[in-house]
Formats: C-alpha cells, structure tokens, sequence
C-alpha cells in the first residue's frame, strides 16, 4: 500500500515508543505526528496513558497548564516529544532563533517547555520532518535545552532518537553523539551524510526503515484519525484526507 | 474596562487555548495603549500579535508567541527584528512557577531544568544555587535555579460567565486563576452574566474565581475569538491564518486592524 511521509513516521515513532517500557506519554501543541503514533500504540492495544495538552474537550489537565509541569518534575511523565528550529550532534535543541540573542535574524516561536521536559521526562524523542545541513548543524544558535547535562544537575531523562523525514538515529547520551538507526526508502549512509550538518556514527549493517503494513496504515486512516480530527484538523485533511464532521 | 489599564502596565494574558480576552486587547489598541510589559501564560497567542502590531507593547514576558497551525506571529518577528520590542524568554513551567510564587506570597520558587540553557543564561534576575535539602548528585548538592515572585499589575482574560455576586466561571482552565491569584488586578470580559452564585454551586464552584480577585467585568459576547472558549466555541483557524497572511507587512497589518479592530467595536470592553 502507498504511504505518506507522515504515516511512515508515525510508524517509525511508534516503534520507538515500544522500544522501552512506557506508561504515560504527553503530547505537546504542534505534534500532529508523535500524536498520531501515540494513538496509534493504544489503538494497537499498548496499555498506554496519553495525555494531549492541547485537547480541547477532555483534556486531561484540571488543575490549570502547570499540571503537566507539575506531574512531569515527580517523574510521572515516561516520554515527551521535541522538535527544534536547529538540532545538533550534541542533542541540543534551539527553539530561539538563529543571529544574535533573542534570535535577530531569524526568531522561532520560543522555547514552550523544553527547558525543563528535556530533563525531567523519563525519555524523549526528537522529532523534526525537515532534515536538511540548516536544520541539523554541528552547533545550535542557541541552546534552548540542552541535549545532556553537567554533573551536579538532576536530570530523569534525555534523547531517545531523533526522527526525520530521512531517517531515524538513536542518541547516546553517555558518548553525547547520535548514531545512524535507518534510512527510510530513497535515502542512503550518503545522502544522509549529505544532509546533516553534524557528524554521527553509522554502525554495521544500518538498513532501510521498513515500510509501514497495510494494518499500521489502516489504523492510522481509521481509529487514530478519529481521535486526531477535533484537535488537527488540518493534519487530517491533508495526510488521512479527512474532515471533521461540521 | 481597556481605560483602566495605564500604559506601561505588566499585563498577564493567556495564550490561545486558555481563554485569552480578545475583545479587551482589541480595546487596548483602540484606546493606543503604548509600553505594556505582556506576561504569556505560559506561552503567548494571537492577542499579544496583535497588541504588539499596534505599537501597545514594550517587553513581552514568556516562553514563546506563536500562533498555532497557523505559524509563526508575523509582528512579533518584525518587532524583535525593528529592536521596538524586548523579549525575556522563559519555559512554561518558570512562568508558572514565579506566578505561583506571587500567587503565595513568597519571594522566590525554585524549579529545576533550565541549567545549561541558554534562557537562563540570559535571565540575570534568576540564579542558581546548591539545594540546602539535597539530594547529593554525585557528591555534591543538587544545583537549581531560583525564580523571583511575578506580580502583574493586572490579569486580563475570557471567562464563559459571571454570576450575580461578580464570581466567573472559567471551567477547567485553572491557570486564569493563577493569574487573578497573583495579580494586583483582574478584568474579565465574559459571554453572559447570570443569576445566583457559583460558589453555591457544588458543580459550578471548582471551575469559579472568587469575586475577592476580579476588580472588573463586562460583557464581550464572543470575546475569545479567534480563540477557542471551552466547550463553546472553537479556534477559527480561518480567521487566524487570513491574520498571519495579512500581518506579515505593517501595511498589511494597519490594513487588517482599521477592519478587524476599529470597525467591529464590542463597546463594554472599552
């Protein structure tokens, strides 16, 4: 069956998920596509809590938006989504813009609440469709959370991966260096190479990002739509092509 | 209500998702506010884009302006860029946590990530210190990071509705409480005003603010909009995204508001 990018990425983030034992994964505003990975574990029958900050009716917060901030410093958050205007090898993320401080030349929206999710969420994924040398540089800007911390700072967590629109690298946080995971299908170690401004390892016998089944793809157009559509409606309407109901 | 509020006023907004008053930051431009200091809570929206197109802002507080699906906030951008606007970056839990600390009536809150960001780096009024209670990380006393009480001069915001005895009922979205908490002022515009008292109300009184904190009410029927107001209406992305087409110039941007600002005029929120 013919796919999407974004289907294949919600593939390949769902995957991740699975990779390590996980409870309860937040979701922040524009994640469409780490949202869509999410749903698309439950509705695979991973018994997973899923808090979306942004769901308008049913949100799961009651005590006002520190809630999340709150549950997430006592450790009750296991995994966390991030993207960043620049991502570098060292994980570092740059949501503040690119010239002088605050990001004179060109500035991203700002740094939501990565500077304290970075470290305090039991993991993250690191997740950005565009995978281009301007994207991903050998050194941010500036440094909106940093990808591992100094000795002396509590930190619960850090960068799982990192998921493009070419592939997939596993960050390790003892060397502070991404390693090649796959290359999804038309991408190769040197096309990769090409695009990314940052050096990282390639390990034997890396391979291509295997393709999504006709299953993962029907439940992606179906139940994980369905509860994607009040919140992403644009999202739906250009990768499911589906509309809310008026 | 907007004449109540002097310019160079610290003023605490919420963003788009959480009730932001539309109708009183449209008043604000009518009025010509000038040298507001914005307080995102935790982030900022469409209502700061706007103050700040129309010259009100001088310094905006938070962790990031944005305006959704529909991008980034065009006049934000060009006023960093003009140098007219000085932004004071933060992460949305640090917002909460200096309102909170106000919201107790404490000096200062501490909050832990932020060290080895560049946000704190830039922030000379936060500091970080070794935890006097621990725990030991690797031999040594945990560092953190320190955050000074936030006390706005006065919250703004969108409530569904308010009662006879001037309590409002803003639902599940507690940080607007937080804000009418540690601020000297709260104004509300709301859709309706009913009889009886919320406080009376076992159903109705979780999702209440006191009257003690709100200094004003008035009526702004759809006065969220373009913002979603709970379970009543929603973010109209349309209107957003023909903003964020027309606001990428000043031109465009004049242009947008004699239609959007200064024709439509919801009169109690002046």
């Amino acid at each position: 069956m013919s796919y999407k990018t974004e289907e294949l990425l919600a593939v390949c983030i769902a995957r991740l998920i699975r990779a390590r034992p996980t409870r309860h994964i937040a979701v922040g505003a524009a994640s469409p596509v780490p949202a869509a990975a999410a749903w698309l574990c439950v509705k695979q029958g991973d018994p997973l809590h899923l808090s979306l900050l942004h769901k308008r009716s049913g949100n799961p917060f009651t005590d006002g938006s520190r809630e999340l901030f709150d549950l997430t410093g006592q450790g009750r958050i296991d995994l966390f989504f991030l993207g960043g205007g620049q991502i570098d090898g060292q994980a570092n993320i740059n949501l503040i813009g690119t010239g002088a401080w605050p990001g004179l030349e060109v500035r991203f929206p700002g740094s939501f609440g990565s500077a304290f999710m970075y470290y305090m969420s039991g993991r993250t994924i690191l997740f950005r469709e565009e995978h281009s040398p301007r994207v991903l540089v050998d050194r941010v800007a500036h440094i909106s959370a940093p990808g591992t911390s100094e000795p002396g700072v509590f930190r619960r967590g850090h960068a799982q991966a990192l998921v493009t629109g070419r592939c997939v690298f596993d960050f390790h946080p003892d060397l502070g260096r991404f390693s090649l995971a796959s290359y999804h299908a038309g991408e190769s170690v040197e096309s990769i190479r090409a695009m990314t401004g940052f050096e990282f390892d390639v390990p034997e016998g890396v391979g291509e990002t295997p393709a999504p089944s006709d299953a993962e793809l029907a439940l992606l157009r179906g139940a994980v739509c369905d509860e994607m559509l009040e919140t992403y409606p644009d999202f739906c309407a250009r990768v499911f092509e589906r509309k809310a109901a008026a | 209500m907007a004449a109540s509020i002097p310019d160079g006023a610290m003023v605490a907004v919420p963003p788009d998702n959480s009730i932001p008053s539309v109708a009183l930051a449209k008043a604000l431009i009518r009025r010509r506010a000038r040298g507001l200091r914005l307080v995102g809570v935790p982030i900022s929206g469409f209502a700061t884009d706007i103050l700040i197109g129309a010259g009100c802002v001088a310094e905006v507080n938070t962790s990031a302006v944005t305006l959704g699906e529909a991008g980034f906030a065009p006049r934000f951008s060009a006023a960093l860029k003009a140098g007219t606007l000085v932004v004071r970056d933060a992460t949305c839990p640090a917002m909460h946590t200096m309102l909170q600390a106000a919201e107790k009536g404490v000096p200062f809150m501490p909050l832990r990530g932020l060290i080895g960001s560049d946000i704190l780096a830039n922030r000379p009024d936060w500091m970080v210190i070794e935890s006097p209670f621990g725990p030991l990380i690797g031999g040594s006393r945990e560092k953190i990071t320190l955050l000074p009480a936030l006390h706005p001069d006065v919250a703004v915001f969108h409530a569904v509705m308010a009662d006879s005895a001037g309590n409002v009922w803003v639902g599940r979205r507690r940080e607007c409480a937080t804000i009418a908490h540690a601020s000297q002022r709260s104004l509300v515009t709301v859709e309706r005003v009913v009889e009886g008292n919320f406080l009376e109300d076992e159903r109705l009184c979780p999702g209440a603010i006191n009257a003690t904190y709100i200094s004003g009410i008035a009526i702004a029927e759809r006065g969220a909009q373009p913002s979603a107001l709970l379970d009543e209406y929603g973010f109209d992305t349309d209107y957003v995204m023909a903003y964020a087409r027309a606001a990428k110039t000043e031109a465009g941007f004049a242009e947008w508001c004699a239609e959007h600002v200064f024709d439509n005029q919801a009169v109690a929120a002046e």
